[in-house]
């Protein structure tokens, strides 16, 4: 028993054979070749890492828009459209008289709207569990510096940043236990039932103005349907397990989500009636310009919407001080208690996905989209898609574009991660308690409010004047929130090592 | 894209049918409700192939909600032992066949007999149907059902939270 408590390097290596063994091999000395050079430089590997997926990110949304592009042009001389194969020199032809410089076969290629699809796909696959590895590793960083704690720190060496993926092949290789008593059938499929939904509300999720997958004009209710349907695999999930725990977790899961479904639908209706559209780029557009534009501040009713949207949503992810489903101090994991290995992942998968996802929706509802606070100093021309590269660039970086969509969300999961390792969790009558008898009243009133705001502003020139200066003050109070919010995680990082104390600091564990 | 939108077409119309079938035969309630949670998603991807987005995601928002509940009513209701599933007596399973065949032989009539109207030329591509218009739409040329269906929910929901109160000493 002993050689388990011994450290990394002393342990004796656990043998493989064949296949396994050569890669085993490989991920030995491909550790052992790039943890020097990751441990010297993580800030750089790690810039050029996001810079880099950025740049091709961009390159192949290019190139999709310069395919579709130079397909309408080719259909313009006269063939008829979308059914026909185009040959490589109608597209050269094509992309000569649309000014499109890219290469005619990779037009050839992508003028299959199924194949441009496809990529899409991939492009959200990847970028879902990119951001699961990340925000998991996150979560658990952000855990243990609030818990005066270091931490995933071994792992890939610069604070064990690699953790999450030496994570995801031990969950692949682990067995795929079904208990004997189990539902075979549902038990399997209830993680695909959570993980599916939750991706294929991304499918209307748009992370620009150009950036959507599929710009639905019911993108609000489908993404809401989707979450939905998510809740019923965690529920199966806990039935099918056979395990009393479970079965509790996935109960406190229906009650919460029926309950909470209500307010968070209610709270969304609040923007869906200023912007008269459940389109989610006609209110991303309505919020175009800047900080002092943004729905949130629209009237004090949008202000308590979004406040009461965020609770709601903290809720319909499980995360606390909702997350009663899983409450590991009372129901061992909840609805997930008897799953392992890639079935349990998945499930991880779908909560981080969900997490995304709804504040995904509080940013374009609320927060301004894909605008930088100070997108209204950007030239107009230069947010165009058919401005000079350079100018795109500089306008997607700095003042609107995915990567501030991301960055909001990034913020927003922050808040939720801060939130779930500060707050005790409520009880299953308190959680209901809130909902029914707080929540539901309070936006009944905001609901009612907002439409007679928004029928006074438009009936009556002096309460508009009235509104905007409400509005004005609405967006310096937002401000100096926002800044304090950020003061304050940036004391709290900062101080850091005040927290943790010097020891584990100055003295590393061995093999680190 | 016509041969990937019948492929689907017929993808979602077997779903609906096979899960159909097997919401009747399966002897879980759960599984039940998880069989029916198919057939609702493929109707929802039917509506969907027909561009009538609105009704698909509506779909797909009410009956996850339903399907939730109905789960929960059946973990509630049922044990996990073999054999808790309630028989039909002789006498109710006369009355359902009545009510199937009626209902069956009605359908039939409607397929067979109804003035099916044949559109001229190829089948018009789906346009789908702007928010705002089914909105304005609904508060105004169908007001008198849809305050009719709000007022009988409201009922609903009134008795059911008297229902559930606890009594009062």
């Amino acid at each position: 028993m002993s050689e388990y408590y011994l450290p990394w390097p002393e342990r004796r290596r656990p043998e493989f054979r064949g296949a396994a063994k050569l890669a085993a091999t490989a991920a030995r000395v491909l550790y052992q070749a790039s943890a020097p050079i990751v441990r010297r430089f993580p800030g750089a590997i790690f810039t050029t890492a996001v810079v880099f997926s950025c740049l091709l990110a961009w390159l192949v949304a290019l190139s999709l828009r310069a395919a579709w592009l130079v397909q309408q042009q080719a259909a313009d001389d006269g063939a008829p459209w979308p059914n026909r194969w185009f040959s490589v020199e109608e597209l050269r032809a094509a992309a000569a008289i649309a000014n499109v410089g890219w290469p005619a076969w990779l037009l050839w290629a992508l003028q299959s709207e199924f194949v441009r699809d496809v990529i899409g796909v991939v492009g959200v696959l990847a970028f879902v569990s990119l951001l699961a590895m990340f925000a998991i590793w996150w979560e658990r960083k952000v855990s243990a510096f609030m818990q005066s704690r270091l931490g995933p720190m071994r792992v890939g060496g610069w604070h064990g940043w690699s953790q999450s993926l030496a994570d995801g092949i031990k969950l692949i290789a682990k067995e795929d236990l079904i208990p004997d008593g189990a539902d075979r059938a549902l038990f399997r499929l209830a993680p695909y039932l959570a993980f599916v939904p939750a991706l294929a509300a991304f499918m209307a999720l748009p992370f620009g103005v150009y950036w959507v997958f599929r710009d639905l004009d019911v993108a609000l209710l489908f993404i809401l349907a989707m979450m939905g349907i998510e809740v019923v695999g965690v529920l199966i999930a806990g039935w099918a397990s056979n395990n009393k725990w479970s079965v509790y977790g996935a109960m406190r899961e229906a009650c919460q989500m029926v309950g909470y479904e209500i307010p968070m639908g209610m709270s969304l209706l609040v923007p869906v009636m200023i912007a008269g559209s459940l389109r989610l780029n006609e209110i991303a557009q309505l919020q175009a310009g800047g900080w002092a534009n943004w729905l949130a501040f629209h009237s004090p009713w949008a202000f308590i919407a979004m406040l009461s949207y965020f609770v709601a949503s903290l809720a319909s992810c499980k995360r606390a001080p909702f997350d009663l489903p899983e409450a590991e101090s009372e129901l061992v994991a909840g609805f997930h208690t008897e799953y392992s290995g890639f079935r349990w992942a998945l499930f991880f998968f779908a909560e981080y996905a969900a997490m995304f996802v709804v504040s995904g929706l509080l940013t374009v509802l609320f927060l301004g989209a894909w605008d930088a606070p100070w997108s209204g100093l950007a030239p107009a021309a230069w947010l165009s898609p058919d401005a000079p590269l350079a100018q795109q660039l500089i306008a997607g970086v700095f003042f609107s574009g995915p990567l501030w969509f991301v960055a909001k969300c990034l913020f927003l999961i922050y808040v939720q991660m801060w939130l779930r390792w500060t707050l005790p969790r409520l009880r299953i009558d308190q959680v209901l308690y809130s909902c029914v008898q707080v929540m539901l009243p309070l936006i009944m009133l905001v609901l009612l409010a907002s439409t007679f705001w928004e029928l006074a502003v438009s009936a009556s020139p002096a309460f508009g004047a009235v509104a905007s200066v409400i509005q004005a003050i609405l967006a310096i109070l937002g401000a100096i929130i926002a800044i304090g919010i950020l003061y304050v995680a940036a004391a709290g990082f900062r101080a850091r090592r005040a927290l943790v104390g010097d020891l584990a600091v100055e003295r590393p564990l061995r093999g680190g | 894209m016509i041969l990937l939108e019948a492929l689907m077409f017929y993808v979602f119309a077997a779903t609906m049918i096979g899960s159909s079938l097997a919401i009747l035969l399966s002897r879980d309630i759960v599984r039940s409700a998880v069989w029916l949670l198919g057939t609702l998603g493929a109707a929802a991807g039917l509506y969907f192939l027909l561009a009538a987005n609105f009704l698909a995601a509506v779909q797909l928002i009410v009956y996850a909600g339903g399907v939730l509940v109905l789960i929960v009513f059946g973990v509630m209701l049922t044990g996990r032992q073999a054999g808790a599933m309630p028989l039909a007596r002789g006498s109710e399973i006369a009355i359902a066949a009545v009510v199937a065949l009626i209902l069956c032989a009605g359908l039939l009539v409607v397929a067979l007999r109804g003035p099916w109207i044949e559109l001229p030329g190829p089948a018009p591509a789906p346009v789908a149907a702007e928010m705002r218009t089914i909105g304005s739409e609904l508060l105004t040329s169908y007001l008198v059902p849809f305050e009719v269906a709000s007022v009988l929910l409201l009922a609903v929901m009134i008795g059911a939270a008297y229902l559930a109160r606890p009594e009062k000493r």
